[in-house]
């Protein structure tokens, strides 16, 4: 047993206090530190991504008592994979809060921040579900203090909104909880998939509720149909750096999806079998076009980068909803891809519209300092999320297209994917038409006496090389996502098969006369 | 691999890499910048030729580098006779490109960006031509939409150039994506998206009954590509582009992408009644409906982008006929096609370049000022019009041959007539051409006085000319073995009989032919009567439609999401409640249900009041939530009837935890509601009410039943186990505690850091709160009506003062005993922070807080480390996280308690509960401040010792 499989829980977990009260009236000292921690983060996840490329799935009992009866977490490839992502994605959301002043615009920030970080690597590594309760719950208040960091009346109202129909998740959680308790006697997610295996069909009623719900509250993380209303507004007014992160917020239910309607419910198990994936699918197919007609319609930039994400989700729930073992390979390529994507995108609009006097406005306006290198970005992001080649997010589709041959989905999902891919391209060439090509007609046709500085507006800097170096990160995540996608892809295959075959991970929680 | 195979990596990746020098060499200068840019396209063409040897004798030239294996995506080229006619027709018109844009562009374009463009679209075309891969294909085939998108809006601060790039992307990007379904579907029936292996599954992929699907969507890619109607209208908008672009996208070269398609699949698809119909009719209208319009354009450009658009359709209807010959006929078309157009494009810019025009109507008579200009122009636009001697002309009547001899739908005449009128048509544009611009008069009213431009600039549409009369005269010397080996490749197989030659004897083609010379020249004649008829008559508007399309589709998804999202969270929550009750519903549905196993009990009295209780208690609230004080009150009474069914289901720590955290949160909640009105407005129509409320209980029964269905049901649990270890393994007697902080210390590990970061929020929040608009709003709302006269009430102070001692007693004994008894760090932390709370109502927060000297920042802060190490230090013993060790103090006067790291963890639970609950208040009481409370100083408004002392002051 490997303690370092709880260090991206306890690390982040010990140095958020430290940041709160020790280092909380100097910031440099804060960031120091939390830079320090998500660069150990960093180290960690890699260390573990490793140690769970062997193959073998490692079991962490805390407090040394055996399950199902305390916690444990739970290494595979899946879970480390997802840790690495977060600490990755972490480090380049940190830098450009750092670098842009945005850390410095509230209270708390960097603890906040940490916080978070430990609530998300908790959810990705637990094998129990109230557990995975817990840091639902942790991430949430986190995430929700980083959300309305900085204040203002627009964000607080969208705060509150996240707020509100995130704890009608949690509250759902705990009706299904307690139904799945009420069921199984048990909580322990591989006691749980050994216990619902042995549930005839004909007394599966109760657990069928179960599954649905806990796929309702995973929804609502992953901002399914008909419970996607909260995500454009809330990633729309964030600070852009927090609606960064949260590209791997919305992956947190993806992922519980994945995990437990899987190993759990998975499709092999006889009394949920096929649920999940019957009402999931036409959900994926909502959302994917609520988030295309989104992007189409939308006037400002901010939530057109929003309503990109539903889609994305979108997108990427029609892999997960498959229930293969090869879509979920693509399923998972293609969150990597669209965690880093929707990151470019945020932390992209967030040095333009901070130079804008329009702020976000999809209007006319004179071109910002750099409007080549910010037009260049947005390129680059764009290009990520609507899917088109050379990053990313071409090869990851071309998988979920692949994946999605099965007679029942290929009409629908395909038409979802091509005709969305077509509503965005449209809206984001649209976009970027009017901020990066008109705006340089603005500028040569004004007037000499506009030109003037006028005096209340605060001067507006060009970005430095540390500003714009996050966002280049991400889209150069992207392009390596790309070019290695061969090795890649072999990993996440492997994590793949390993998640469709439970009878590892329920002998390595259990013991092996379990697992059968 | 041989040395034949790992050159063609190397050339599909040289373009882009050149890509990376013009952006850095325009420093060096232009020419410096346009040499860098021509190196590795000359470097390319060299390799190729290295290679064109082994093809020409009929090889194919394979490389294969595995990227997505699992996906079936290799980054696999092949060149064969038609990858090597368009490579290097590619790169060839590539480096002519390069130089004529040195001339072009003016000083104030950036260049750099315009070469960095360019080579990017080389790489990609190139990338089509020479994979063997078809999602690879794809890839290229997107990029060249996406540089095309940039490359037409390279003058980004036109109009034209931004709308052109837009419409060009969105209609050739989404038959890319049409295309890339097609694509698949072909791989999944060849099961291979290898192209070679494709290549060989003809016959099993006509048969599929999904043939028909991947044929219509891969046409649809093709056709948008390759401007054929009904998706031509992009192709005019896209001449925003500077000359260069038009020169070599738009006519040499992505254009001809789709018809390079359908060349490349011709062996697969062909051959059925879809692909002939389809395919053979579409082109045939393009044909004959570009070049009508094309007659009737006044921009130089515009005129030549219809023709464009009609030679396009020209080779697609070849293609389309399905036959051997019409297909190798197109391939020699191809090459004459880009000759002679990119020649005419380029002395079309050259003419704007110098005259500063390009409308017909303001030209004429250029043939004597820029003779140079005007020799080219006129050679290639005969070839053009189909004349002898030109390369035109031989390809044309190669194409009215194939066309005499088919029949459509049982027609005889429908494809030679029409054809014999595009070929009319086009004989009428390209005359129109020569006499309108170059012929008549020299005028005195150009806009700016034309002349030859320097030889660079006419260097390349020259050399072109040449070829034209080259081909034109010595058909197959010049391009015999090019046409052979690259018709070859498209028919895949043996070469049907044709011959390269211009005299082929008085046959249908040649008679339909000079028909079509005849009829042209009488459309010339007539075109000043027959242009005011065009511009009279009622025509759609590609563009007018488009745009209004794409503002409608805008507007649309605009207005539904708006009405969507249109930030309502009580509809959220209904569709959400709504959302969740009928999926739940429906899994219920797909299964069954065993017979319930416990039978109903009998209700006694006292559960039976608490009952009425409760449920009076929760209706009240519904019915009086919009007074929110005696909501409040009543949410209380709730909170104390659910300790009570704690209390009677024997469930004390569950009681004690309840009890506390309702008084703490009762309280804070009536502090913060000082700030806000005590009444909810009406907001919501009876109806929305109405709806809420059947949405509400219907949520409500759904619950009931599902809580029914399961506590009717007997069940095993693991909570034997607990039981069971809780003393021996978890060193305490009450179970509940040993869960908390060992069984699952891991839970409340994260929930303490829930209470924490909580306590952070609120704190960061006021803040925020403090230094915005809000702080305003406070300090100008007047609050006094609301204040009691006596706030700190003597006899409030004095008991909460002999409280206070008792309290933290009662706490310390409370957080002793946890372990073994109903207790415990977290309801310890909650009794002690109501001891505190009480002192704070009574007296007032700054005078509480002056006699108090921890901050609460640290008391959380220390909770959660030292909850943290306390877990971490089981690692010292070897152990996983939170292991707990423990051993038995006995406290005379006490009882003998449990010391262990359990109870190092209890603390920190309860340091972390005491600092959020007071970080809260302190919260509260900031705003409070800022709400113009005054700060008192002493304990009590009135303090009878005070008097007392007065009086005996007074009284001395």
């Amino acid at each position: 047993m490997s303690h370092w499989i709880i260090a991206p829980v306890v690390l982040p977990a010990l140095l958020a206090p430290l940041i709160a009260f020790v280092m909380r009236h100097d910031i440099t000292l804060a960031r120091a530190a939390s830079f320090a921690g998500t660069l150990a983060l960093v180290a960690i996840a890699v260390g573990l991504t490793v140690l769970a490329g062997d193959g073998g799935t490692h079991v962490y009992a805390l407090g040394d008592w055996p399950a199902p009866f305390g916690i444990v977490l739970v290494l595979d490839r899946l879970s480390a994979m997802m840790v690495l992502l977060t600490a990755v994605l972490a480090l380049i959301v940190q830098t450009h809060a750092a670098a842009t002043g945005w850390d410095a615009r509230g209270r708390h920030f960097h603890a906040l921040f940490q916080f978070q970080l430990m609530g998300i690597c908790g959810a990705f590594l637990t094998g129990d579900a109230f557990n995975l309760f817990v840091f639902f719950e942790v991430l949430l208040i986190a995430s929700y203090g980083l959300m309305i960091h900085g204040g203002g009346k627009v964000r607080l109202q969208a705060g509150l909104q996240y707020v509100v129909m995130n704890l009608a998740g949690s509250t759902l959680f705990l009706f299904a909880l307690g139904t799945i308790y009420a069921t199984t006697g048990t909580l322990n997610i591989a006691d749980l998939a050994v216990k619902v295996r042995e549930i005839p069909v004909d007394d599966a009623a109760l657990i069928r509720v179960a599954a649905m719900l806990l796929m309702i509250v995973f929804a609502i993380k992953a901002a399914l149909f008909p419970i996607q209303f909260w995500l454009p507004a809330t990633y729309a007014n964030a600070p852009a750096p927090v609606a960064a992160l949260f590209a791997i917020m919305t992956k947190v239910g993806a992922y519980a999806i994945l995990r437990i309607h899987t190993v759990v419910f998975g499709p092999d198990v006889p009394a949920t079998a096929g649920l999940p994936g019957t009402w999931l699918f036409p959900a994926a197919v909502a959302t994917l076009a609520i988030g295309a007609v989104g992007v189409l319609g939308a006037r400002r930039l901010m939530p057109m980068i929003a309503f990109s994400v539903v889609a994305s989700m979108g997108t990427l729930m029609l892999a997960v909803a498959a229930f293969t073992p090869w879509a979920t390979t693509a399923a998972l390529y293609y969150l990597i891809h669209s965690t880093f994507a929707g990151a470019a995108l945020f932390l992209m609009a967030d040095l333009v519209v901070s130079r804008r006097p329009e702020g976000d406005r999809l209007s006319t306006a004179p071109a910002t300092v750099q409007n080549g290198l910010f037009a260049a970005l947005f390129f680059a992001g764009a290009l990520a999320m609507a899917g088109m080649p050379p990053l990313s997010g071409f090869l990851g589709k071309l998988m979920i297209l692949d994946a999605l041959r099965d007679p029942s989905l290929i009409v629908a999902g395909w038409t979802a994917i091509l005709a969305g891919s077509l509503l965005i391209i449209v809206g984001l060439a649209r976009a970027g038409s009017i901020l990066f090509w008109k705006s340089t007609a603005v500028a040569a046709h004004r007037p000499p006496e506009d030109d003037c500085e006028d005096p209340v507006r605060p001067e507006i800097r060009p970005a430095g090389p540390l500003e714009v170096a996050p966002t280049m990160a991400a889209i150069a995540a992207l392009a390596l996502l790309s070019i290695f996608a061969g090795p890649v892809t072999d990993y996440l295959e492997a994590a793949s098969v390993q998640l469709f075959q439970p009878d590892d991970y329920i002998a390595a929680v259990l013991g092996p006369q379990k697992g059968e | 691999m041989s040395s034949g195979s790992s050159l063609l990596p190397i050339i599909a990746i040289l373009p882009f890499l050149g890509a990376l020098v013009p952006g850095l060499m325009i420093r060096a200068g232009r020419t410096a910048c346009a040499t860098f840019t021509a190196a590795p396209t000359i470097l390319a063409l060299v390799m190729l030729g290295v290679l064109a040897p082994d093809v020409m004798r009929g090889e194919v030239i394979e490389a294969r580098i595995e990227w997505l294996p699992q996906l079936g995506l290799s980054a696999s080229f092949f060149l064969d006779g038609l990858g090597l006619l368009f490579a290097g027709m590619i790169l060839g018109m590539g480096l002519l490109i390069t130089l004529y844009a040195r001339f072009y562009l003016s000083g104030e374009d950036p260049m750099g960006q315009f070469y960095t463009y360019l080579l990017l679209f080389q790489g990609a075309m190139l990338g089509i031509v020479i994979s063997d891969n078809i999602l690879l294909l794809l890839i290229f085939w997107e990029l060249t939409s996406l540089t095309s998108f940039l490359l037409i809006g390279y003058w980004k601060h036109l109009p034209e150039g931004r709308q052109g790039a837009r419409m060009a992307l969105a209609v050739t990007g989404g038959g890319g994506l049409a295309m890339i379904g097609g694509m698949l579907i072909l791989g999944n029936i060849a099961g291979s998206y290898d192209l070679t292996d494709i290549l060989t599954q003809g016959d099993a992929i006509r048969a599929s009954e999904w043939y028909l699907p991947a044929l219509i969507l891969i046409l649809i890619g093709a056709f948008t590509k390759s401007a054929q109607f009904p998706f031509h209208f992009w192709l005019p908008h896209a001449m925003a582009a500077p000359t260069p672009v038009s020169a070599y996208l738009h006519s040499a070269t992505m254009v001809k992408a789709g018809v390079f398609l359908l060349a490349r699949m011709w062996p697969v698809l062909s051959g059925t009644e879809a692909w002939f119909y389809i395919v053979s009719t579409t082109g045939l209208i393009t044909m004959v409906l570009g070049a009508l319009i094309a007659i009737f354009k006044d921009d130089l450009k515009a005129l030549l982008a219809f023709s464009t658009v009609s030679h396009l359709g020209l080779l697609t209807m070849l293609l389309g006929l399905g036959t051997k010959f019409a297909a190798v006929v197109a391939v020699f078309h191809i090459i004459n096609h880009l000759t002679f157009k990119a020649a005419l494009f380029m002395s079309a810019g050259i003419v704007d370049h110098e005259a500063h025009t390009r409308d017909i109507k303001r030209l004429g008579g250029l043939a004597r000022l820029m003779p140079v200009t005007a020799a080219i122009a006129i050679v290639t636009a005969l070839s053009m019009a189909g004349i002898p001697l030109f390369n035109g002309f031989l390809s044309k009547e190669m194409m009215l041959d194939a066309a005499s001899e088919t029949v459509w739908a049982g027609s005889h005449l429908v494809v030679p007539v029409l054809a014999t009128l595009g070929a009319l048509l086009s004989v009428a544009y390209s005359f129109r051409f020569i006499s309108h611009v170059f012929l008549g008069p020299v005028r005195d009213d150009y806009p700016s006085k034309p002349h030859d431009p320097p030889f660079g600039m006419w260097a390349a549409p020259g050399f072109l000319a040449v070829f034209v009369l080259l081909i034109g005269i010595l058909p197959a010397t010049i391009v015999g073995p090019l046409v052979a080996v690259a018709g070859g490749a498209v028919v895949g197989g043996e070469l049907p009989y044709y011959s390269l030659k211009i005299w082929h004897g008085v046959n249908a083609a040649l008679v339909m032919s000079m028909i079509a010379v005849a009829g042209g020249l009488v459309v010339l004649l007539l075109h000043r009567p027959l242009d005011r008829l065009w511009q009279a008559a009622p025509r759609p508007e590609a563009k007018v439609i488009f745009d209004a399309l794409i503002d409608a589709s805008a507007a649309l998804s605009g207005w539904v999401t708006r009405n969507l999202h249109n930030g309502s969270i009580s509809r959220y929550l209904a569709i959400f409640v709504v959302a969740t009750v009928a999926l739940g519903f429906a899994a219920w549905n797909g299964g069954a249900l065993a017979p319930a196993t416990r039978p109903m009990l009998p209700i006694p009295a006292v559960v039976a009041v608490g009952w009425v209780l409760l449920v009076v208690a929760t209706v009240l609230v519904v019915t009086m939530h919009r007074r929110r004080f005696q909501a409040l009150v009543l949410i209380g009474v709730i909170g104390l009837m659910v300790s009570v069914g704690f209390v009677y289901l024997s469930a004390p720590d569950l009681a004690l935890t309840q009890i506390s955290v309702e008084t703490v949160t009762i309280m804070l909640l009536l502090l913060a509601l000082h700030f806000l009105p005590k009444h909810t407005p009406l907001e919501s129509p009876l109806w929305r009410r109405t709806r809420d409320g059947v949405i509400a209980v219907g949520a409500g029964v759904a619950v009931t039943g599902l809580a029914m269905a399961f506590l009717t049901r007997d069940f095993s649990t693991i909570s034997d186990y607990h039981l069971a270890n809780s003393y021996t393994g978890g060193g305490g007697t009450n179970v509940v505690n040993v869960i908390l902080v060992d069984f699952r210390g891991y839970d409340t590990y994260g929930e303490i850091i829930v209470l924490g970061i909580a306590g952070l929020t609120i704190y960061a929040l006021m803040v925020s709160l403090l230094t915005g608009p809000a702080a305003r709003r406070l300090r100008n709302t007047d609050y006094s009506q609301d204040r009691s006269r006596d706030r700190h009430p003597l006899m409030m102070v004095v008991a909460t003062r002999a409280m206070m001692p008792i309290a933290v007693v009662v706490g310390i004994y409370i957080f002793l005993r946890g372990h073994n008894q109903p207790g415990g760090g977290f309801i310890a932390g909650l009794v002690i922070s109501i001891a505190l709370l009480m002192q704070y109502m009574a007296s007032g927060f700054a005078w509480t807080q002056a006699r108090q000297r921890i901050q609460y920042h640290a008391m959380i802060g220390w909770g959660v480390v030292v909850a943290g190490l306390t877990g971490a230090g089981a690692w010292l013993a070897g152990k996983p996280f939170l292991t707990s060790a423990y051993g038995y103090i006995d406290l005379p006067g006490i009882e003998e308690f449990g010391l262990g790291s359990a109870f190092l963890f209890d603390l920190g639970v309860f340091l972390t509960v005491l600092g959020a609950v007071m970080l809260m208040l302190y919260s509260l009481s900031r705003i409070a401040r800022y709400a113009g409370e005054t700060v008192n100083v002493e304990p009590m408004d009135y303090d009878p010792s005070k008097r007392v002392e007065a009086i005996r002051n007074g009284g001395e």
